[in-house]
């Protein structure tokens, strides 16, 4: 088998990210993509949704122990799977799970891994996997290959695709496995889980208002708080910011925060160091409000406001208000 | 109880300027910093000792002959040993040669019954070692912790997902990565600059780690960097420059316009 990803399931459901991993296979190997899912139990229409979004064989590890992400378990579920299906590519998503499976994994298998690719792609006179990163705060990207070990392994930034749609029609092998209960041995007992509040709620928004030093003082966020909830927007901001501790870590949006695909992205104050563009350039429309001409966000924006936030965001709710719902 | 905390020399991404010809970082000592994630984990592993006098924190670094610097910073802020892993043979080695040369000296100087690392460096930015030294080690891990305490038969880990806020208990020996949540590790005593000074940090090769040449550096690397480059951004907007209120109308306008053609 050419490619093969790591899908994603909490509480029975598949994850969003399984679906954008469905998306990059799709581009390397269509017609050649198996899919890896482990569980605590997935129905077959679940699993069938993998299968309309591109997958040609799903490979389901099944146990009640395997409800919640353990490294240990999960990595004999990876490495059979791998054994399996022998993939000359593995792909995973560069999530908390992602990111603690796989090199353990990897590790066990001595092979190399990428982390937190932005592209893949084969090269086309080797077939090797090209894997595309950011290093260095995203100062520069790095091309990766893996040329003599099997698998070619890399983690994905979560949100940096759109994920496969699902096409009817589409027909591919779906495996129930019991995991064996030799597998239920990790070195981690849960105590207790608690679903987070806010979750996603940034990486999920269809529109993002960020703030970032052009806002001065943190008394000047109420206002810009009222924007957001005016164009129905969730907030976002800056590593700076959020290091001033004038906003929550969970709306640092950028390397050190969360990657974002919104609609629309409006930046207040935003002067666009690489770190926080690595994090909001795959928006669909960027628009920027920024004092200094020279700002780099100003590369990135499809309108580019060279002025004063502090002018534009009283006449904009302004006139939002008067022009009704936007 | 023993613990080890795993730090690197990284440069200071505030301040890294890029070589334009090379696309490389231009490295300088001066520049040279701990990696501030890695501070989170030396202070896990100096909260657990604060309960517990007996126990023991070595700071483990491997990197060129400089990294020693990072090392007094780590005892000066509290640590009581530091090992200074430095030989030529391992640089080029990603992730997984790093990860052995690392898991080997802990193999050699352990046991210990945890290991802490940052959630990753911001350099090299991957967050594999931690969990491919565990793999190597054969022990426990847990990454993402935001708070760590002493528990019944292992620690008590808090570990935050995209999903969930997750208590674990940690059976030991573990590899333990931890986010900024754990707090910040406090300033360096004056007793400890001085204490720091004096103490001789032990440096070992790769050899005397147990290790061929062959397995570790670019030979004992699985991923080739093949290509670096800019990252290249842009696109070409309309620009309007606001000097008074009408331009500043045209402005929202055209933001209210913009926002408006996506709801469509």
């Amino acid at each position: 088998m050419k490619v093969c990803i790591i899908a994603e399931a909490l509480n029975h459901r598949l994850q969003p990210i399984s679906f954008e991993l469905l998306t990059r296979a799709l581009a390397l190997a269509p017609g050649d993509i198996g899919a890896l899912v482990v569980s605590d139990g997935l129905s077959d229409s679940e699993l069938h949704r993998l299968v309309a979004a591109g997958a040609d064989v799903v490979l389901s590890y099944e146990g009640d122990f395997l409800g919640r992400f353990r490294p240990e378990p999960y990595a004999q579920a990876l490495l059979a799977a791998v054994k399996e299906l022998e993939p000359e590519i593995l792909i995973g998503g560069a999530t908390t799970t992602g990111r603690t499976w796989l090199p353990y994994a990897a590790m066990k298998m001595q092979t190399g891994l990428t982390a937190d690719c932005t592209e893949l792609a084969i090269e086309p006179d080797s077939g090797l996997l090209l894997q595309t990163r950011p290093a260095i705060g995203g100062n520069i990207m790095a091309t990766i290959r893996t040329p003599h070990h099997r698998p070619q392994m890399a983690t994905v930034r979560p949100h940096a695709t759109p994920p496969s749609m699902e096409v009817a029609g589409r027909e591919g092998v779906i495996r129930h496995i019991a995991a064996p209960s030799e597998w239920d041995n990790s070195a981690l007992s849960l105590m207790q889980s608690t679903p987070l509040d806010e979750r996603q709620e940034l990486a999920n928004a269809k529109r993002i208002v960020a703030v970032g030093r052009g806002i001065r003082k943190p008394e000047h966020l109420p206002m810009i708080r009222e924007l957001a909830s005016l164009l129905g927007a969730a907030l976002g901001a800056t590593r700076e910011i959020v290091d001033r501790g004038w906003l929550p870590y969970s709306c640092q949006i950028g390397l050190s925060g969360r990657t974002v695909t919104p609609e629309l992205y409006l930046g207040l104050g935003v002067s666009g160091a690489i770190q926080h563009l690595a994090g909001m350039q795959t928006a669909a429309r960027i628009i920027a409000v920024n004092t200094d001409s020279e700002a780099q966000i100003f590369s990135l924006a499809d309108l580019a406001i060279v002025g004063s936030l502090h002018d534009v965001v009283p006449k904009l709710i302004e006139t939002v208000r008067r022009g009704g719902q936007l | 109880m023993r613990y080890a905390v795993l730090i690197k020399q990284v440069p200071d991404t505030r301040t890294v300027r890029m070589d334009e010809k090379t696309g490389t970082v231009v490295r300088d000592g001066s520049q040279a910093v701990i990696n501030p994630l890695d501070l989170y984990a030396l202070k896990a592993a100096l909260s657990l000792k604060t309960e517990d006098a007996a126990a023991n924190v070595t700071v483990i670094s491997m990197g060129p002959a400089a990294a020693e610097k990072a090392l007094r910073e780590a005892l000066a802020l509290g640590a009581d040993d530091a090992l200074l892993i430095c030989d030529r043979v391992a640089a080029g080695s990603d992730t997984m040669a790093t990860s052995k040369i690392l898991a080997a000296a802990l193999r050699k100087f352990g046991p210990f019954d945890a290991i802490f690392t940052g959630e990753r460096a911001t350099d090299g930015d991957t967050g594999q070692v931690g969990p491919e030294i565990a793999s190597a080690l054969g022990v426990g891990l847990a990454t993402y912790v935001g708070s760590v305490k002493t528990g019944q038969g292992g620690l008590e880990a808090e570990r935050k997902t995209e999903n969930d806020v997750e208590q674990w208990l940690v059976h030991l020996p573990a590899v333990i990565s931890v986010t900024k949540a754990i707090g910040e590790v406090g300033l360096p005593t004056l007793a400890g600059k001085k204490a720091a000074r004096r103490r001789p940090i032990p440096t070992v090769t790769v050899a005397e780690l147990g290790l061929a040449a062959e397995e570790v550096g670019l030979n004992g690397s699985p991923t080739r960097v093949v290509k670096i480059f800019h990252p290249s951004i842009g696109r070409k907007g309309r620009r309007i420059t606001v000097v008074d209120e009408t331009t500043l109308q045209q402005a929202t306008d055209a933001i209210a316009a913009m926002v408006k053609g996506g709801a469509q």
